[in-house]
């Protein structure tokens, strides 16, 4: 294919989704079921295939496509904001991966809310998402970016309330919006500081004009890339703002799927990733990043192992996934990190989706104590969940060892990470694989807790989606050649971690640590696989609750914030900026009723006030002559 | 003949412009303060004659004779108002033609 094609369909990747937007939701219902699924899975289809022709056309020879479409606008003379898309490495994986995964769930989605009344919303709001985060991705300046950011943002908070009859949905679909808006108020400070420094948006000009104003520990770098890890932090639901993940889940969970595991909640690493020739200028904010995301991932680990809902399991362990991410990216392991997002990806959206197939069978049961005895049950979903499982815990040659080890292994000698967060990340695999084996445990050993016949799906659409994450997932560590290889140019200027000086025991104690996890779970959750007739009872106890709410940051930012937020709110009822401008209108209201009861329609009080006031006038006229005439006596 | 100072017929008239004004004011009947108006447009009538004659000039009878036409058209159309009034209200309180209040 000639360049300009290919310019052609990197140009229009985004529009065949927002074309099937606009008419999913100007139709809306009175399109029908195979109608509306063609038309968003069909636009899925052509986006995932000419990414996927795109894709092929980079190579060392053309590292760099771009698109200009339209200038947006000017933001001052020599530096203009255009919408155009410029595609390298990094973007290539994430356009893979947004497009290829957003296609198999779009086609789980379309099985799986088929008997919604909605469906047509659902699907626009899919595909409406699919475009935000194709622009984030592919956008060539910080501006367009942020505009994406924002539109997945949206899309986020519409999914989660999609249902929005139920409060809970509604409150947080509500909380996601305002926790996340609190990092992207950081991230457009950050934006404006670098253009107040450097008076550039464009992403590699930036990227460039830092290496050559700054040196590494100057004040400027630090505090920009402090600003834009606010914004990476909010959106990849990373310690301090990760509260708002674990309620997403109310929404559908081909949402949770998409949204909240494969794509959106990993646009914190991508910006970091994209912004990386900031972040090397300032090793502090890598090391905050690296520690966050190990904080991260063992506070995650922790409350995934008390939660009783499979999909809070689910999104803790996404958080914890995303943590391992951040810790890569903080240590300079810009590939690894970018390599884990693509595998995680893969399994945690075959996680989800299977979770999804499992709680549609079950009748919208999500209790793991409700659960119990699946393997039996429906073997085929048993099998597609312990795929996942393998990968999330990292077992040898499925994806997901392929890019943990690759993080891990970088960790001991990163001058930004070191040994200590080695061991974190060491102690972060053994709580994954020990919370997986909970999660297979109770859900699917043991004895069945449910009451209900099952009713499994026979849609052959679910299956086929669920099996081709499956593959994507068990052979996903094929990729790690090519991602090498197209990452290779993005992340030129990262500094090689040498892993030479290293004690011998570091590979085998990372590849051995899931095991010990399965064999402590094995015996400590004995009870939970027993087929006996134990009646299985939550933990209750204060330890528990208090890890299943998330190591009660909820209940600490109620009491430090959203209460006294409130209180002020509620001192301040009748708002006293208000009231200074209700002035305004109360004078004006007093004027009104003073002339109102002037106009009584009495037509002798209109006679007596026209002679008075012809009498003042008068008056005034003599004084001011008789005035006038003195003072002309005086001169 | 002695001549009138034009002083006096001011005084004159500002007199009985004043009468005519209070008559407007303070009566209620529609047909009172039809009247007072007539002595006020008299009134008004006299400072013009008092000045022609003063200056010597023929536009102060001009003047009345102006004010007497435009007094007989205001008689008919305040007689006629009047009429009506009667037949609707069956009073000529003028204080009862308040419809219009603020």
């Amino acid at each position: 294919m000639s360049e300009s094609t290919i310019v052609t369909l990197l140009t229009l990747l985004p529009f065949y989704p927002l074309v099937s937007f606009v008419l999913l939701i100007s139709f809306a219902k009175r399109l029908s079921w195979h109608l509306a699924a063609s038309i968003s899975v069909g636009a899925m289809v052509l986006s995932a295939l000419s990414s996927f022709a795109v894709v092929q056309y980079l190579s060392v020879d053309v590292p760099v496509i771009t698109a200009h479409l339209w200038a947006w606008f000017t933001l001052s003379s020599n530096e203009q904001i255009n919408i155009s898309f410029y595609l390298d490495g990094l973007a290539a994986v994430m356009i893979c991966v947004v497009t290829g995964i957003g296609l198999l769930i779009h086609i789980f989605a379309a099985a799986y809310m088929k008997e919604d009344a909605n469906f047509t919303r659902f699907m626009a709001y899919m595909n409406l998402f699919i475009v935000a985060m194709l622009i984030l991705v592919l956008a060539d300046n910080l501006v367009l970016l942020y505009l994406g950011w924002e539109g997945v943002g949206l899309c986020s908070f519409l999914l989660i309330g999609f249902w929005y009859r139920e409060r809970d949905n509604v409150l947080a679909a509500r909380k996601a919006f305002i926790v996340t808006r609190v990092g992207d108020t950081a991230m457009a400070i950050g934006l404006f500081m670098i253009f107040k420094e450097i008076g550039q948006l464009t992403i590699t000009d930036v990227n460039q004009s830092a290496r050559i104003l700054w040196i590494e520990g100057d004040s400027q770098p630090y505090w920009i890339a402090l600003l834009l890890l606010g914004g990476a932090v909010g959106k990849s639901a990373q310690l301090p703002l990760q509260t708002w993940l674990p309620d997403a889940m109310a929404g559908p969970t081909p949402v949770s799927a998409l949204i909240h595991a494969a794509t959106m909640v990993t646009a914190g690493v991508y910006l970091i990733a994209r912004m990386h020739g900031i972040f090397l200028l300032a090793p502090e904010v890598m090391t905050y990043v690296a520690w966050l995301g190990a904080l991260t991932l063992l506070l995650a680990g922790i409350a995934a192992l008390a939660q009783t809902d499979i999909k809070r399991v689910l999104a803790y362990s996404t958080m914890s996934q995303i943590g391992y991410m951040m810790l890569s990216l903080g240590a300079g392991a810009f590939s690894a990190g970018v390599f884990h997002l693509m595998t995680h990806a893969f399994f945690k959206a075959l996680l989800f989706l299977t979770a999804g197939a499992i709680i549609l069978a079950l009748h919208h049961q999500q209790n793991l104590f409700k659960m119990g005895g699946l393997l039996k049950r429906l073997p085929l979903e048993t099998i597609l969940f312990s795929i996942g499982l393998v990968c999330l815990m990292a077992l040898p040659g499925t994806s997901g060892f392929f890019s943990k080890e690759a993080i891990i292994a970088q960790l001991f000698s990163s001058t930004t990470a070191g040994p200590l967060l080695w061991l974190c990340a060491i102690l972060g695999a053994l709580l994954t694989s020990i919370y997986s084996c909970r999660l297979f445990f109770l859900g699917f050993m043991g004895k069945a807790r449910f009451e209900t016949s099952l009713q499994p799906s026979s849609s052959k659409l679910l299956k086929l989606s669920l099996i081709a994450l499956a593959i994507l997932s068990l052979g996903g560590g094929a990729f790690a050649n090519i991602l090498e290889v197209s990452l290779a140019p993005v992340f030129a200027v990262a500094p090689v971690i040498e892993t030479l000086n290293e004690p011998a025991w570091l590979h085998p104690v990372a590849i051995a640590t899931p095991f010990v996890g399965i064999i402590f779970s094995w015996f400590y959750f004995a009870k939970y696989r027993a087929p006996s007739d134990v009646t299985l009872t939550e933990n209750t106890s204060g330890l528990a609750r208090f890890c299943q709410q998330g190591l009660g940051f909820d209940s600490l930012y109620s009491w430090l914030l959203v209460k006294p937020y409130c209180a002020l709110a509620k001192l301040n009822r009748k708002d006293i900026f208000d009231q200074l401008m209700m002035l305004n209108a109360w004078y004006i209201s007093l004027w009104h009723d003073v002339l109102a009861s002037s106009q009584n329609g009495k037509l002798r009080w209109y006679a007596s006030a026209i002679g008075l006031a012809t009498l003042l006038l008068l008056l005034a006229l003599l004084l001011t002559v008789n005035v006038g005439t003195i003072s002309m006596e005086a001169s | 003949m002695s001549a009138i100072p034009l002083s006096h017929i001011l005084m004159l008239a500002s007199i009985l412009f004043v009468i005519g004004f209070v008559g407007v004011i303070v009566r209620k009947n529609t047909l009172y303060i039809l009247m007072s108006l007539e002595v006020m447009l008299n009134a008004v009538g006299i400072a013009f004659i008092g000045a022609g004659s003063a200056w010597q000039q023929a536009d102060g009878q001009v003047m009345f004779i102006l004010i007497l036409t435009l007094a007989a058209a205001e008689v008919a159309v305040g007689l006629a108002l009047l009429i009506q009034m009667q037949r609707r209200f069956k009073s000529l309180d003028i204080d009862l033609l308040s419809k219009l209040k603020g």
